[in-house]
């Protein structure tokens, strides 16, 4: 079974990054652009065919690496 | 006293933590983080560098490696830990220390002396510093940005935790002397038992007139009591 994880910064966590592509973007003339947050993404496949618990495994994998619960959020899809 | 250096794929200040251990007397041990026992120590250094390239985040994938159960189980026996720079953003995934460290405000790598004011001068890893006492450190990192939640924050400000901030040659803190956008010009902090201390700044480069200052040295002779 296959997930994705999108990593972000949490809301009120300065995201410097996120700012600098915005500025670019501007520069390099997009219009109507109102802020960017940069984050991460993951692709994981999981042995597992239930999902339920498949996604209890993703979770855990979340929780105890991919993610740092002090300054990131995540969501978890199916795919 | 004895110490031991943990290094990682991707350390690279282990060997100047090392020279500086020994010249201030440590009978010091480089462990390699596969090792799964640790030799007894009434210190551990987990050094700077770049340890996994910092993948993932600064310190991830260190923090999860096999000789970190080892020192958290010394660290909650009492140990005393310090982390410098690279070691700093490993104590906090590992979750030894609160917060964690942002990329830098301006998104550069800062390598350059800074002026840093020492806060709490009344620990084992402080007590050879006066209060307030302004000494000048090298930092050199990417990810040196401190943040925590404001809970934290309160209690680092009221417990005393705050080991260094940055300021200027004067003392003072704000935001012109904060080189990364660290909360609070925070530098270093310590647990609330004040056996881990983690620091952006590297005081193992200030030991020595010759190649900087010493203003490092009172770092390593405040442990050795």
């Amino acid at each position: 079974m296959k997930f994705s994880v999108t990593v972000t910064l949490k809301k009120d966590v300065l995201d410097p990054q996120g700012k600098v592509v915005q500025n670019t973007l501007v520069n390099i003339g997009i219009k109507n652009l109102k802020s960017i947050r940069q984050g991460k993404y993951f692709e994981i496949e999981v042995d597992e065919s239930e999902l339920l618990t498949a996604e209890k495994i993703v979770d855990k994998m979340c929780k105890k690496l991919l993610v740092n619960l002090v300054i990131e959020d995540y969501k978890i899809n199916k795919i | 006293m004895r110490s031991s250096v943990i290094v990682f794929p991707g350390s690279n200040c282990d060997r100047d933590i090392g020279v500086a251990l020994e010249k201030m007397q440590f009978k010091n041990q480089m462990i390699w983080h596969k090792e799964t026992r640790l030799p007894k120590s009434d210190l551990i250094v987990i050094p700077g560098g770049f340890s996994y390239g910092d993948y993932l985040r600064s310190g991830a994938i260190a923090g999860k490696s096999l000789i970190i159960d080892e020192v958290i189980r010394a660290a909650n026996s009492g140990c005393l830990i310090l982390g410098i720079c690279n070691g700093f953003q490993i104590l906090t995934e590992t979750g030894l220390l609160k917060g964690t460290l942002l990329r830098n405000k301006n998104l550069k790598f800062i390598n350059k002396d800074v002026q840093i004011k020492v806060l709490n001068n009344k620990t084992k890893f402080t007590n050879k510093y006066k209060k307030d006492q302004i000494i000048k450190i090298n930092i050199a990192h990417n990810e040196g940005n401190f943040f925590t939640d404001l809970l934290h924050l309160e209690k680092l400000s009221n417990e005393n935790l705050i080991a260094f901030k940055y300021c200027d040659e004067k003392g003072n803190i704000n935001e012109n002397s904060n080189p990364n956008g660290s909360l609070e010009n925070i530098a270093g902090i310590f647990n609330d038992n004040k056996n881990i201390l983690g620091m952006m700044p590297h005081p193992e480069r200030m030991i020595d007139e010759f190649i900087s200052n010493k203003d490092g040295v009172n770092l390593f002779t405040s442990l050795l009591g």
